[in-house]
This record gives structure tokens, C-alpha cells and sequence, in this order.
């Protein structure tokens, strides 16, 4: 443990770079060499090298898998059992703890938050390290002055009484940033930072990001977004299955070589040739309504009518916050006497009730949080995947026919190319990938005729991804239909026949499959038909 | 822990049958709750009226066959519904009110210590009864006390470890083979994504409730059998006996995890060390310490496992 006072300041001074930020030709802020780790038998990192430079924006990219979280929690002292060198400021390191790591300099923001929804936002930002009296008080207003001061830095509209759990998921996840740049790191670790936000958040954050460069701080990022690597990064480092495929500078490695490094193949991510949809409605909505939270006659989707087709996937874009995933619960039944609205599901009236009735009659939802609100993490794979459908493989008192159950979990799991251990393994112990495909089997065993897609893909690898998209345009050549959310554009534009946005509760613009851009989306996401430009000047005026 | 036994097997006496015998008989009832208590924990909750439903489970059952006169058939099935309509009420307000299950079920075993008592007039429930004209008389005793408080197989088993072992059977489908067995699982789990499966979730957690009820009013007759009588005082603490056995077995209180042969063994890990304690003339106060440290070891081998 360390012995300097609890106040110690950054672990060690950083000279900021000029304004061309030339890179390479200092000491490195974080050395790793022929880093090794093992889980048990399993060695999972062969010999990794690593270096960030102050002032610089570091992509850490691979697919799931690859040995990047692993990598990342022997920096910030998650695991200490590995061999090999790390070397924080020129000084040898091998922390114990995450407290050690913390002490170093080096902050972690993982992609689960590590706020306390409980508590004020104030009471957060100095959690751990409270500003106390002599007597061990708390210093209140202190606190809550400085806290002022850090939200005012991250251009945050929150006051510091506020309780956390109160605030939307993407200023939580700004806030655990603001904890992170409060205790005066000089390290920055963000894993998927942008998984919770929209693009306008997104954009907040990627300004922090460049200004805390410019202050030489070193931001090591991990995303398995293309175009965030494109936008941000000075450098890319690649690892796949555990060892270091390579490291070059951004603007030396084209995006179609990137995702080579990646996968150690090329992926063809083109958007697959459609037949004519048919005309046949399969959902259409008509005035559909949900309550605000809160009630007080506020309406979070505000009387909004579309109808899907089938056989047709149908884009749903919109800002954190325009009802979006609303919309998608509202109709599933999960909202319960929230939502008002007229349904027919392929042409028969369809009564607004509860899951369980929506998954009888062929309705299913996605969650965008399959952590939260998709998997049981204890059940297995097989008692996950087949949890929705299980009248189908049990008798008339209840008693499950165990091996047409897992033979059918084991057909489906083929055809979607799981990758699990066992089929009776827990199914928190796959991949995020693998995870998503046991949810996405658990809907398709129910033998849906309309599935409502929030976020599909999310913390999801470039492999796994592209699997979800061919079983997508397989299920919708089957007779399905998807209404799909996605925050990222270019899935929303490669997948989608039609794309509907939605600002503030209402529908703003609908866009045809060939006659959309991405600004198109943007602009009108942000309530402006005009170019994306005017939208961000209006707003900022 | 049948090592341990043979190692200090107090000059032979381990071996003997009729020590497994009455080690069986004296956590019967204890692991009779222990099973409901694990589909209770299963779902993350806990149920702490399971020893007050005994004890009204045991008097009611006293009172039916010994002042009224009731002939088994019909006092069992009372008392079965008695014990299930507790707990379905208990998981009611935890599954419909959204009350937590700890203080939903510390109400309810109030609540059901005090009914007992009203019941039982605040005496033990004897073949000693008064009759309306005041004076009081010794009637027969019904038969179906001795019988549930008898051996069969030869005298090798008692009656109510025969109606453990069933317990634990049943449970045993209702976890691992029937629908509801799953949906109590998910719920545990993860109560919103098997909301948004389509799991009836308040069904599930009634039915678990109603489960752990229906159980403890079996132990109370089991109870009433052994004691001859219904105590409304009887089996105080029992349910921190059985959260311990389940405990001990390995199902965690978070949900989810977990299985009534874990707590079968659990059951038998504190008979087995009670028994040897005291085959080896070790005091009761040193047999409560152990039993603690017993639960702090299981549970730390539970998490190194993992």
C-alpha cells in the first residue's frame, strides 16, 4: 500500500505535449512487456507487448475474446497473477490490488457502471475518498462544490444532489467519468464507453476526450465501434486469441485491414440483396400512447401509427430518450396499463396485455440489456433458450420433456453457430457474443411472427455480429418480420427496407431503404429536416 | 463428516445402525422445512414463518383429532390447507404487493405464532380435554400419533424419516422436472428477464411460498406426532435451523442456484455433527459453536469452488 496521503496527486508529472502532438519519441506512460496470464491450464495472453504514450488516444481493438479485458484488468490490479513487465511512469509495477492501480494514476471505467444509484451525485464523484474535517466529518459543502466544479468541466446539466439512479444511464456513465478524471488519473481506461449512449452523448464524450488529451493524459480505449477508432484514436493496437497482431498508427491502417488483423479474415459486410417485400401487413400500430413514469399527463411515445410489413426489417432511430425502446416495451405488453394504442398483429386485433400473452401470440422483445432484462445468468444454456418456449416441450401438468427440449435447444444453437462449452454450462460463462445468440434462440424457439430487435448487436464482436445479421435477413426471408433500434448507423442503413425516426414521442420522418443517408437519420433524430450542420448550430445557440 | 464419525466413533457406537436411525429421526422435521425453505431461497427470497406455521400446524392438527375427534383422513388434509393457505398468502404479498419476503414472512410468522396460541387457547393441545361441563377427562389417545412416531422395515426406520425422504422427493421433481421447477429457477435468477420471457412470475412465487407452507404444516404434524401433542410454543428458531441446512448445502440466498439434494446434504452434515458431538459427550454450548463455524466453512468452500 502505498504510503503517501490520501491526497496524493497524480503518481507522477507529465509534460504536455506541443500542439502537434508528436508521438513515439517519449517515454512511454505504460509499458507492458511479454505479458502472460493463465486461467488454470488455459494460458489466455501468449506474450503480449502494450505501450500508451501521454497524449495520446489508444484503440485497443480485437474481437471477444481476444484477450483485451484481461489485458486491461492486469493494468488496473484486477488479476496480479501474471508474468511479464509493466512499467507505469519508467517505475516496474505489479499491482495487487485495483486500489494499487487507482493509486498509480491509472482509472478504469468498465462497462458496468460502478455508481451507487442510491446516492447523490456529489456523494459519487468523491466515493472512497471523502473530503473530511479533523474529526472525520464529511465536508458537505466542499464536496458539493467541487463536485459542481467537475460536472461544470464535463458540460453536465446536473446538479449535485442529485440522486444518481435519477439521471438517465448516459449522464451515469459521464459521471463515471468525471469520477475517474477527479481523482486526478493520468491513465484513462474506457471499455465501450459508448455502449448506453446516443450520438449526441457520444459526442460529449469524445470532446472530453480530446481535451484530456491535449492535458497529456493517456486514454486507452476499447470499442468495437469502427467508426469511434476512426474518430478518436492516434494509434491502433490489435491482440487476437491472446496475442499481439500488431500496432500502427491510425492514419496508416485502412478500416478493411483493420478488420482483417481483427478476425484474421476477411468480412464482407455489404448489404445483401432484398426481394420485393410483401404488401401484407404483419403489425400494424395505430395511436399508440405510453405514459411518462411519472404519470402527470406526460406521454413518453406520443400517439405515434406505422404498420410492418411482412417479411420487412423496419428501422426505428431516434435519441436516448424520443421513446424509442418505449415504443418496442409499450407494444410487448411490458409497460402494463402505461401504454393506449390500437394493434392488429397479421390482421387480427391484438389486445395490448402482458409478455406473456405477446410471446403466446408471436410477439417477442428484445431487450437492449441482455444482462439486466434477458438472461438468467445461473441457468444454463439450454434452460435459457428454451425458457419462453417451454409449454412447447413439457406435458399438460408440467412436466418437461428434458431431451426434446435440449435436442431442439441443440438444432437451433447449430444453425446459429454457438459457441459454448457445454449446452448445460451456466450461460453467464460464454462470450458476450455467444450470450446474445442463446437470447436471440430463446425468441426464435417461440416460433415469432414479429420480433422487436433493441439493439441487437450491442457488446457484440465483429464475428458475432455478422452472424446476427445473416440469421436476421434469413428470419425475414422466412416470413418474419423486425422492427429494429440500433445506435449504430451503418447497421441501421445496411439492414434496414424502411427506417422510421422518431423525435420526442412523435414519428419525425420516414425514409425509404434507398433514399437514405446518415445525416438524413441524424438530423431528423435531432427534430431538424435540414443538414446535420444547422441541427448542431441550433441547438448550441 | 461420516469419516469424521468413524474416526471418533465414542468406542464403536457409530457403527451401530440405530444411531444413523435416531440421527435420522431427530432432523426429519428440521429438513422436512429445509426443503421448502430451498425452493423459497431459490426464488431469492427467504421464508421465516416456516416455524410458526409447524406450531400451528401442530396444534391444529391436536386439536382436530384429539378434542373433535376427527379421524386422520380428514385432520391431515385440513391441516395441509391450512399450511398452504399461509404460504400462498405469504407469497401474495411478496409476488402481488411487492413487499420485501423478510418482512412479509417475519409478519407472518408473528401473525401465525399468534393465531396458534388463540387456537390452542394458550395451552398445549392434549388428550387431556375439558368437557362443557367443566370437568376434564382423559380420552383415547388417536392412533395416528403413534403411528407417525413409529419405526416400520423392522424397527430399522422411523415413520417420519420415510415422510422426509418423500418431501424431499417431491421437491425434487417439482425443482428438476416440472415447469414450475424452472420458472422458480428464472425467477431467482433474473425476475425481469423471466417477466419479459413470458413467466408467469407471480404465479411462480406464490406457488413457491405456498410450497414452504404447505411443508412446515407436514412438519407440524410430524412435530405433534413426536411430542403427542400440539404445543403452540413448539419449534421456535426452527426456521434459522433450516436456513442454515440449505445454507450449508450450497444454495445461495442471492437465487437462482442451487438444489434440494444440496440441501439434503446439508440436512445430514448437522445431523451427523450433532450426532457425533454427543456420542462423544461434547456439551451443547460447544455444539452451537461448532455448527457456526460449520456454516462459515461451508460457505467459504462454496465460493472457492466457483
Amino acid at each position: 500500500m502505498s504510503r503517501d496521503s490520501e491526497e496524493a496527486g497524480p503518481a507522477c508529472s507529465i509534460a504536455p505535449l506541443g500542439p502537434d502532438g508528436e508521438l513515439g519519441c517519449i517515454e512511454p506512460l505504460v509499458a507492458m512487456r511479454d505479458i502472460r496470464k493463465a486461467f488454470g491450464p488455459v494460458e489466455v495472453l501468449h506474450g503480449v507487448d502494450f505501450d500508451v504514450q501521454p497524449g495520446e488516444v489508444c484503440a485497443l481493438a480485437g474481437e471477444n475474446g481476444a484477450g483485451k479485458s484481461t489485458l486491461i484488468k492486469i493494468l488496473s490490479g484486477v488479476y496480479d497473477d501474471f508474468s511479464g513487465a509493466l512499467t507505469v511512469c519508467g517505475k516496474p509495477q505489479h499491482f495487487a490490488h485495483p486500489i494499487e492501480a487507482a493509486r498509480a494514476g491509472i482509472a478504469t471505467i468498465h462497462q458496468e457502471l460502478s455508481l451507487v444509484p442510491s446516492m447523490s451525485v456529489a456523494d459519487n464523484l468523491f466515493l472512497g475518498r471523502e473530503m473530511t474535517g479533523r474529526f472525520g466529518f464529511i465536508e458537505f459543502e466542499s464536496q458539493e462544490a467541487e463536485a459542481k466544479r467537475i460536472l461544470e468541466n464535463l458540460e453536465l446539466d446536473v446538479t449535485p444532489r442529485t440522486l444518481v439512479e435519477d439521471l438517465p444511464l448516459s449522464i451515469q456513465q459521464l459521471l463515471e467519468i468525471g469520477r475517474a478524471l477527479a481523482r486526478d488519473a493520468s491513465v484513462l481506461v474506457l471499455d465501450e464507453p459508448t455502449s448506453a449512449l446516443n450520438e449526441h452523448e457520444a459526442g460529449i464524450l469524445f470532446n472530453r476526450i480530446v481535451a484530456l488529451r491535449s492535458e497529456g493524459k493517456a486514454i486507452i480505449y476499447i470499442t468495437h465501434k469502427m467508426e469511434e477508432i476512426y474518430t478518436l484514436a492516434d494509434r491502433i493496437t490489435v491482440l487476437r486469441d491472446g496475442k499481439l497482431v500488431g500496432t500502427a498508427l491510425t492514419r496508416e491502417l485502412a478500416p478493411d485491414e483493420l478488420v482483417k488483423w481483427m478476425v484474421g479474415r476477411d468480412v464482407v459486410a455489404e448489404a445483401a440483396e432484398r426481394q420485393d417485400l410483401q404488401e401484407e401487413p404483419a403489425l400494424e400500430v395505430s395511436d399508440l400512447f405510453v405514459a411518462h413514469r411519472e404519470g402527470a399527463g406526460k406521454f413518453i411515445v406520443d400517439g405515434i401509427s406505422f404498420t410492418l410489413r411482412r417479411g420487412e426489417i423496419l428501422g426505428l432511430a431516434g435519441l436516448q430518450g424520443s421513446g424509442t425502446s418505449e415504443v418496442m416495451h409499450g407494444l410487448f405488453g411490458a409497460l402494463g396499463t402505461r401504454v393506449t394504442g390500437r394493434v392488429r398483429l397479421l390482421g387480427d386485433e391484438f389486445e395490448i396485455h402482458c409478455p406473456s400473452e405477446s410471446v403466446r401470440r408471436g410477439l417477442v422483445l428484445l431487450t437492449n440489456d441482455r444482462k439486466t432484462s434477458g438472461l438468467a445468468p445461473d441457468l444454463s444454456v439450454v434452460e435459457n433458450a428454451s425458457l419462453a418456449s417451454l409449454s412447447r416441450y413439457s406435458s399438460r401438468f408440467g412436466w418437461i420433456r428434458r431431451s426434446k427440449e435440449v435436442e431442439a435447444v441443440r438444432r437451433l444453437t447449430e444453425e446459429f453457430g454457438l459457441n459454448a462449452p457445454s449446452l448445460h454450462a451456466p450461460v453467464s460463462t460464454l462470450s458476450g457474443g455467444n450470450q446474445q445468440k442463446v437470447y436471440l434462440a430463446r425468441w426464435l424457439m417461440t416460433e415469432p411472427k414479429v420480433l422487436l430487435l433493441d439493439e441487437p448487436t450491442r457488446g457484440v464482436d465483429i464475428g458475432a455480429k455478422t452472424d446476427v445479421y445473416g440469421l436476421m435477413r434469413d428470419w425475414v426471408s422466412r416470413g418474419m418480420s423486425i422492427l429494429l433500434i440500433t445506435s449504430e448507423m451503418e447497421e441501421l442503413l445496411a439492414l434496414c427496407d424502411r427506417v422510421l425516426v422518431m423525435f420526442k414521442g412523435h414519428l419525425a420522418a420516414e425514409f425509404m431503404r434507398d433514399a437514405v443517408t446518415k445525416d438524413d437519420v441524424l438530423s431528423a433524430s435531432m427534430g431538424h429536416l435540414s443538414p446535420i450542420k444547422d441541427a448542431v448550430e441550433g441547438e448550441t445557440s | 463428516m461420516i469419516i469424521i464419525g468413524c474416526l471418533f466413533n465414542a468406542d464403536g457406537s457409530f457403527f451401530r445402525w440405530s444411531v444413523h436411525r435416531d440421527m435420522l429421526r431427530q432432523v426429519s422435521v428440521f429438513g422436512i422445512l429445509a426443503c421448502g425453505m430451498t425452493v423459497v431461497i431459490i426464488t431469492a427470497g427467504i421464508d421465516l414463518s416456516v416455524s410458526s406455521v409447524l406450531a400451528l400446524g401442530a396444534v391444529f392438527f391436536a386439536w382436530f383429532t384429539l378434542p373433535l375427534g376427527w379421524p386422520a383422513v380428514y385432520a391431515i388434509p385440513a391441516v395441509l390447507a391450512i399450511g398452504l393457505g399461509l404460504g400462498s398468502v405469504s407469497g401474495f404479498l411478496v409476488a402481488r404487493m411487492r413487499i420485501q419476503p423478510f418482512i412479509v414472512t417475519l409478519a407472518m410468522m408473528v401473525f401465525a405464532r399468534g393465531f396458534a396460541k388463540v387456537v390452542s387457547g394458550g395451552q398445549k393441545v392434549t388428550n387431556y380435554v375439558m368437557q362443557p361441563d367443566g370437568s376434564a377427562e382423559l380420552i383415547e389417545h388417536s392412533p395416528i400419533f403413534s403411528l407417525i412416531d413409529s419405526r416400520i422395515l423392522g424397527g430399522n426406520i422411523s415413520v417420519v424419516t420415510i415422510i422426509f425422504a418423500v418431501c424431499v422427493f417431491v421437491t425434487w421433481v417439482v425443482l428438476a422436472r416440472l415447469r414450475l421447477g424452472r420458472h422458480i429457477y428464472a425467477v431467482g435468477s433474473n425476475e425481469e428477464a423471466a417477466r419479459l420471457s413470458g413467466v408467469p412470475v407471480r404465479r411462480t412465487l406464490i406457488s413457491a411460498y405456498a410450497i414452504s407452507g404447505l411443508l412446515a404444516a407436514v412438519a407440524g404434524i410430524c412435530q405433534a406426532a413426536q411430542e403427542t401433542q400440539g404445543d403452540p410454543e413448539t419449534g421456535s428458531a426452527y426456521e434459522l435451523d433450516a436456513i442454515a441446512m440449505v445454507v450449508i448445502g450450497g444454495t445461495t440466498l442471492a437465487g437462482g442456484k442451487g438444489s434440494v439434494v444440496l440441501t439434503l446434504i446439508g440436512v445430514l452434515t448437522i445431523g451427523y455433527l450433532q450426532k457425533i458431538l454427543s456420542l462423544n459427550a461434547a456439551p451443547e454450548a460447544t455444539r452451537l459453536m461448532l455448527t457456526g463455524a460449520i456454516i462459515v466453512c461451508a460457505v467459504m468452500f462454496q465460493k472457492g469452488k466457483r
